[in-house]
């Protein structure tokens, strides 16, 4: 057996090999630490907090038997219009499976037959039963009230969909082929109303529905504020919740239901 | 008794292979099934958001209960101490894992993302059941894992009754868990019962029992064991008192809340008016899953016959089908009670005008995919059973009964 040499150590390929590393490290990490400086210089910069917490007022009798231009202005500004019929799926199938932010319902009291129109969307409830059942706590509610679905967690699962009392959400049943900046979606992650977050985000003061509602019967605004505009509304009126019996404390209230 | 010897099952290879041929090939039909649904959307399926659990779900949530419910025959010897049902536990214990991963599959396969089940099982929110239950069927598959090992290995034989008074507290807590996956759901009138978890359980006993007979009835038959009458006539009763015990269950749901005026809609829809669920509960869940094997069990000449027992099994998995399709489904159609004293005329997204269930078809690749789960769990017993000592030589009445005369 022969014994082992001491080499002399090849002091020029050891620096040529730690400025490579060098190099390759810096190729790696840059971008990073540049794009990282430009997001930061972003305006959404600071965290959401609880100082605010946005809901709405729905006045049932403002709203207009047979509209539904909130419908429309949500699947625009959320991208739900550029969803397309799967080929080969059946029209009535694919009605009850494209995704709806909101919807228009028309009650007719039991008792008295009256009748009410009104729009329907997610609660946005304090205690979001959505939230408790989702496994990954990909279901979330924002400190400012809204509760909406990161992408990157959801399953898939659809517990949440089966614990919501609303049917207030919905799930990707297909694949998509374009969709809008502000809401990106992919096949199979469950979605709903998530009140403009890309506009509160960006400084908005205003949802699309609420833009779109000619007879002013949807009111946005923070609930916190006393000054605000819903707050103003809701103490002129009495105001329901919708199954309030489940004590959800909904950031969505209605008139006269 | 005499000592019991086991021995690997010993059908001739070309029946074996062309058993094993057969399962595999609906479990590779399964498999594509799987690959299509997940290509091109759950569009494929009968499911909507409205209907948002289909056909994958009753396969899965039977294969899990039944799962639980198959280790009983394990847990009567080790932790209730009686001997006759001991040589039985391999087996039993066996299933208990196959099952469950056969449940698994079908739950997992039916995902939106399946491909996200590692966010499963590192991202959690503990006041989900769902995410809770993720421990409780891992945990369950080990520990039953380990009860097998005490039973199989001679020197941890003495570990046996330890291990088998846990793996009996956790598939009590398996199953509650599985009954709360509905139990919690407040939203919704058919749910949201406390007695869903219990019901579950009793649940479990009888599907795991039927499905565990049938498989120690078919084994040994093809294998030319001896089963005796004694042992037989013990499993069949206690089948009997079990789909009873279901049936005490089923009267006791529907009369609290029959009870209720809140939920006499519900009770109607599913009693009365409900069309394929109605059908389901009073054909299915009731008179074929219930009644018709009471019936076969506790008659004095049929209850004995062998055919008439693997019958009475097959109804009582086939009834538990039926009732599992009409929690998951049935619940889901009833629509939600959103405006209690108001009736919803029009609806821009199916909100049950008039009251109108949710409609939903299963379609071909879910019931594919729920076929597929089962064959897997049969196929990996198989397996099992073949190349590991799990089945008793002789199941003979001389063997099994102490007391025994002969």
């Amino acid at each position: 057996m022969s014994q082992p040499t001491e080499q002399p150590t090849d002091k020029r390929r050891r620096e040529f090999l730690a400025g490579a590393g060098g190099v390759a490290a810096a190729t790696v990490v840059a971008p990073g630490v540049f794009l990282q400086a430009v997001a930061n210089a972003a305006p959404r910069d600071t965290a959401v907090t609880d100082d605010v917490r946005y809901g709405m007022l729905i006045d049932t009798t403002k709203c207009a038997d047979g509209c539904s231009d909130c419908v429309s202005a949500c699947d625009k500004e959320n991208g739900l219009d550029l969803l397309v019929k799967p080929e080969g799926a059946s029209d009535e199938l694919w009605e009850m499976q494209r995704p709806r932010w909101i919807r228009t319902v028309k009650l007719r009291n039991n008792l008295t037959g009256r009748v009410t129109s009104l729009p329907m969307m997610c609660q946005h409830c304090e205690n979001p039963p959505c939230v408790d059942v989702c496994p990954t706590g990909a279901s979330f509610r924002r400190a400012d009230g809204i509760v909406m679905v990161d992408r990157h967690t959801c399953i898939g699962c659809r517990y949440c969909m089966m614990a919501c009392p609303y049917n207030a959400r919905s799930f990707i049943h297909e694949n998509v082929e374009s969709k809008s900046t502000v809401a990106p979606r992919g096949k199979g992650c469950v979605e709903s109303c998530n009140l403009c977050v890309q506009r509160r985000d960006n400084g908005g003061t205003t949802t699309a529905c609420q833009d779109a509602c000619e007879q002013g019967a949807i009111v946005f605004g923070d609930l916190k504020d006393p000054n605000s505009a819903v707050s103003q509304a809701m103490a002129q009126y009495p105001t329901v919740e919708i199954r309030a019996d489940l004590r959800l404390n909904t950031g969505v209230r209605y008139t006269d239901v | 008794m005499k000592k019991i010897h086991y021995r690997e099952w010993g059908i001739d290879s070309p029946r074996y292979w062309g058993l094993l041929a057969v399962l595999a090939a609906i479990v590779a039909i399964g498999g594509f099934a799987v690959l299509y649904m997940e290509h091109e959307g759950h569009w494929v399926t009968g499911m909507t958001n409205q209907i948002v659990w289909g056909t994958p779900h009753v396969f899965a949530i039977f294969l899990i209960v039944a799962a639980s419910g198959a280790l009983n025959v394990a847990s009567i010897g080790s932790v209730f101490g009686q001997k006759m049902y001991k040589p039985l536990a391999r087996l039993s214990g066996l299933m208990a894992i196959t099952l469950l991963v056969g449940g698994l599959i079908v739950l997992v396969l039916d995902l939106g993302q399946p491909s996200r089940l590692i966010v499963a099982m590192t991202t959690y929110n503990f006041k989900s059941i769902f995410a809770w239950n993720i421990y409780l069927y891992v945990g369950f598959i080990a520990i039953v894992a380990v009860y097998l090992f005490t039973m199989m290995e001679r020197k941890a034989n003495t570990y046996s009754h330890g291990v088998g008074v846990l793996a009996f507290v956790w598939r009590l807590a398996l199953t509650t868990g599985t009954g709360s996956i509905f139990g919690f759901l407040v939203a919704r009138q058919g749910y949201d019962a406390a007695i869903m978890a219990p019901m579950f359980i009793i649940m479990s006993f009888a599907y795991g029992l039927a499905l565990y007979l049938l498989v120690l009835m078919f084994t040994f038959d093809s294998d030319d064991r001896p089963l005796g009458d004694k042992l037989m006539r013990r499993l069949k009763n206690l089948l009997g008192v079990f789909v009873a015990a279901i049936f005490y269950f089923t009267v006791v749901y529907h009369l609290t809340n029959l009870y209720g005026t809140e939920n006499h809609a519900y009770e109607a829809f599913i009693l009365r008016d409900g069309g394929v669920y109605t059908w389901t509960f009073w054909l299915g869940w009731v008179l074929l899953g219930m009644l018709v094997p009471m019936g076969i069990l506790f008659h004095p000449a049929l209850g004995m016959q062998r055919g008439a027992i693997s019958i009475a099994a097959l109804l009582v998995v086939l009834g538990g089908l039926c009732a599992i399709y009409v929690i998951v489904i049935g619940g889901q159609a009833f629509p939600l009670n959103m405006f209690p004293a108001h009736t919803i005329i029009e609806s821009g997204y199916y909100d049950g005008v008039n009251g109108m269930a949710r409609s939903y078809s299963p379609s071909l690749p879910e019931i594919l995919l729920g076929l597929g789960g089962f064959a897997l769990a049969l196929l990996a017993t198989f397996i099992g059973v073949r190349v590991l000592q799990f089945l008793p030589d002789s199941l003979a009445d001389d063997v099994t009964d102490p007391h025994h005369a002969g």
